[in-house]
């Protein structure tokens, strides 16, 4: 294993202008006037990414994500500490943010590829898995002030993966295009993966980092607090998320809600395919709150089963101890292990007061021959 | 393909490939390597700059003639027919200086506001952003050659040869031309990040700057000998456009003294009438310090950049 990015004791201050003199009357009339304010958007960050790897940095807006991504590509230079990299490295900060709109797709995919690092012949060697990917066959000479936002982007992100990088790095990008358009990227990024190419993601969204990721780091406030597998990053991500949203969204003192245990009747979390489940979530808070539970079900590999709906489901939970029973019947799910997270949301919006990840892990064992996850148990009748 | 083998091949490419360093400060031989290592980009943008310039108009690079022919044809109307200032075949006298000046003008003043301007791909994209600037330069070079040419091919109507023995200091000259123009224009789109009245006070120092160059007047025969008794002319020689324009102009437009046009009795300095080794000299030394001014401007520009993200 090479390690291909090596972040060291990184951190990155900004300045803050409090009033902004950028003319030189300004600055003459006011020479020290205007206060300046360091922020400290990224402080003593240190990681490696192997080859081959594909790291998700989780964080919540303002956690300094973006700010590191900028530093690993080079748009930024830390203030302190260094970045070693190994390999080509094809960045995705802002989709088509170095394109030129008076110039036409063709020209723009060659400057594009230029500003990525990559030679014009490299360029005229991939221009028509480029355009391919892309789908914009009809459009290619067309200037690309006349492209829809989606074609702008699939422009964009078609060129920076058939450079075929040793290094992606995407911001928040898979969030465009449309739903199609989206899962082939999501294809585009496993071929890489199955390539040993390493990959850097940045994103809010867990499911993302669960269907793609192999390890997770969590920034919050500049500081790494998490850096480990995906199940358990994701944990301190959503207790973070949760630690803060208490005090930003004034739940106060309503919200100490702590999940306890998740348990059967019987003990066992055995279950049979198409029987029903049934299981307890002891909960204790410390004052009365009504909110919603909620759960999920993962498969081990961390592919989203269901998840329940966020507002259907209202408990009120009292003073001490509480107990919510969840009944699943007729489970269809196929063999296998399943993970459940519980927690417990607010009312209006998606706060989370208490979560618990793998809070159980359900076998579910399957006699028939069906494969996948879920049993369909199609009639078939030949007419 | 097999997978197999190109993984194994990718892998054994990452062991040896070379480690890029992002710190909080790049080193000057570093940053040089990094420019050098994109030369690639800086013709695109190149390229992409002038097409985009020129997108849509039937004349297209025909207009960068024109608007220099412009000047050229005002400037002799002014000086040679209605003030009369004496110096023959002042059309190329006009031109010789006019080609350098040009250059540094539109250079420096494209320059000068282009990271401003381009705050978004420079927020965004990961590149050398000197190279933004050198674009511009780069752009005006390929002006500069067109107008070469064009005096190339007007040398050759009218029949007047230019001091042949001369010619190797050219590229001695335009290299100088050259590094000072980009450690200008480096500079400049650096502060302007920083001050945004720059764009607008080079607009007026440029305006000042012509006039202190020799180009539509004769250094010899205007100024030499007032400045040589207060002893200004070292600060004159200082603007290092004069040495360039003066070296252009003796090798395109070669008279250093000729007769009077008026009453054919007085002689008129046109140019100074330096041997050949001094004009090397000169230009050679010249050279050594836009070098070391090259140098200078880069290592300027890497301690303004660390602060454009927090101004942009």
């Amino acid at each position: 294993m090479t390690t291909v990015i090596d972040v060291e004791s990184v951190s990155k201050q900004f300045k803050i202008h409090h009033e902004r003199h950028q003319s030189l009357k300004e600055r003459l009339l006011h020479p020290r006037s205007g206060t300046t304010e360091l922020f400290d958007a990224l402080s003593d960050v240190n990681f490696k990414v192997s080859d081959g790897e594909t790291v998700g940095i989780l964080g919540r807006n303002g956690s300094g994500k973006s700010t590191l991504l900028k530093c690993i590509c080079g748009v930024l230079q830390p203030t302190s500490g260094e970045i070693r990299l190994r390999g080509s490295l094809a960045a995705l900060l802002e989709l088509g943010a170095g394109f030129q709109h008076e110039l036409s797709g063709r020209d723009n995919v060659y400057l594009y590829g230029a500003m990525l690092g990559f030679s014009r012949k490299m360029i005229d060697g991939i221009f028509d898995d480029v355009v391919a990917f892309s789908e914009l066959d009809h459009f290619i000479d067309t200037q690309v002030k006349f492209y829809s936002s989606g074609m702008y982007v699939r422009l964009a992100f078609a060129v920076a993966v058939n450079v075929n990088p040793d290094i992606l790095v995407v911001d928040e990008v898979l969030a465009v295009g449309d739903e199609r358009f989206q899962a082939k990227c999501i294809d585009r990024i496993r071929s890489f993966q199955q390539e040993g190419r390493s990959i850097l993601l940045v994103t809010h969204n867990a499911d993302t980092v669960r269907a793609i990721c192999d390890r997770a780091i969590v920034l919050n406030d500049g500081q790494m607090i998490a850096d480990g597998t995906v199940q358990e990053s994701l944990r301190i991500f959503r207790e973070y998320l949760l630690g803060t949203s208490v005090e930003h969204d004034h739940v106060g003192t309503q919200a100490n809600v702590t999940i306890d245990a998740v348990t059967t009747p019987t003990g066992s979390f055995e279950v049979r395919n198409g029987a029903g489940m049934h299981f307890d979530v002891d909960i204790s808070s410390e004052t009365g709150f009504s909110g919603n539970f909620m759960m999920e079900v993962f498969t081990r590999s961390g592919l989203l089963v269901s998840r329940s709906d966020a507002q259907g489901s209202p408990v009120n939970l009292t003073p001490g101890h509480n107990r919510v029973g969840v009944d699943l019947a007729q489970l269809p799910l196929l063999d296998g292990v399943y993970d459940v997270n519980v927690g417990i949301v607010a009312h209006q919006g998606n706060t989370v007061i208490a979560w618990r990840e793998k809070a159980a892990s359900i076998q579910v064992i399957y006699d028939g021959r069906e494969g996948g996850i879920v049993e369909l148990g199609p009639t078939v009748r030949q007419q | 393909m097999d997978d197999d083998t190109s993984a194994g091949v990718e892998r054994r490419r990452l062991e040896d490939a070379p480690v890029r360093v992002v710190s909080a400060r790049a080193s000057l031989p570093t940053r040089l390597r990094n420019l050098a290592s994109r030369r690639e980009l800086l013709t695109s943008l190149i390229t992409s700059d002038i097409r985009i310039k020129y997108k849509g108009s039937a004349l297209g690079l025909f207009w960068s003639m024109l608007s220099p022919a412009l000047t050229l044809a005002t400037y002799y109307m002014v000086f040679s027919l209605f003030l009369k200032n004496g110096i023959p075949n002042f059309v190329i006298y006009l031109f010789c200086g006019l080609i350098v000046w040009n250059m540094f003008q539109t250079a420096v003043s494209s320059a000068t506001g282009v990271i401003v301007d381009r705050a978004g791909l420079v927020k965004k994209v990961s590149f050398p952003r000197e190279i933004l600037a050198l674009a511009n330069v780069g752009a005006s070079v390929i002006y500069f050659v067109i107008q070469l040419c064009v005096l190339g091919i007007f040398l050759l109507i009218v029949g007047h040869e230019p001091a042949w023995g001369f010619i190797w200091i050219l590229p001695i000259s335009f290299a100088a031309l050259y590094l000072f123009t980009a450690s200008v224009a480096i500079v400049m789109s650096a502060v302007t990040v920083y001050l945004r009245d720059m764009r607008h006070l080079m607009d007026v120092l440029l305006q000042l700057w012509f006039w202190l160059t020799p180009v539509v007047y004769s250094y010899e025969h205007s100024l030499a000998a007032s400045l040589h008794k207060y002893h200004l002319a070292t600060l004159y020689f200082m603007n290092p456009i004069t040495l360039i324009v003066l070296t252009f102009q003796r090798i395109f437009y070669v008279n250093t003294s000729v007769l009077s046009t008026l009453d054919h009795t007085t002689v008129i300095k046109t140019l100074p009438t330096w041997p050949m080794s001094t004009y090397f000299y000169m230009n050679l030394g010249l050279l050594g310090i836009m070098i070391v001014l090259f140098l200078v401007a880069v290592t300027i520009f890497g301690r303004l950049e660390g602060n454009f993200e927090s101004e942009l």
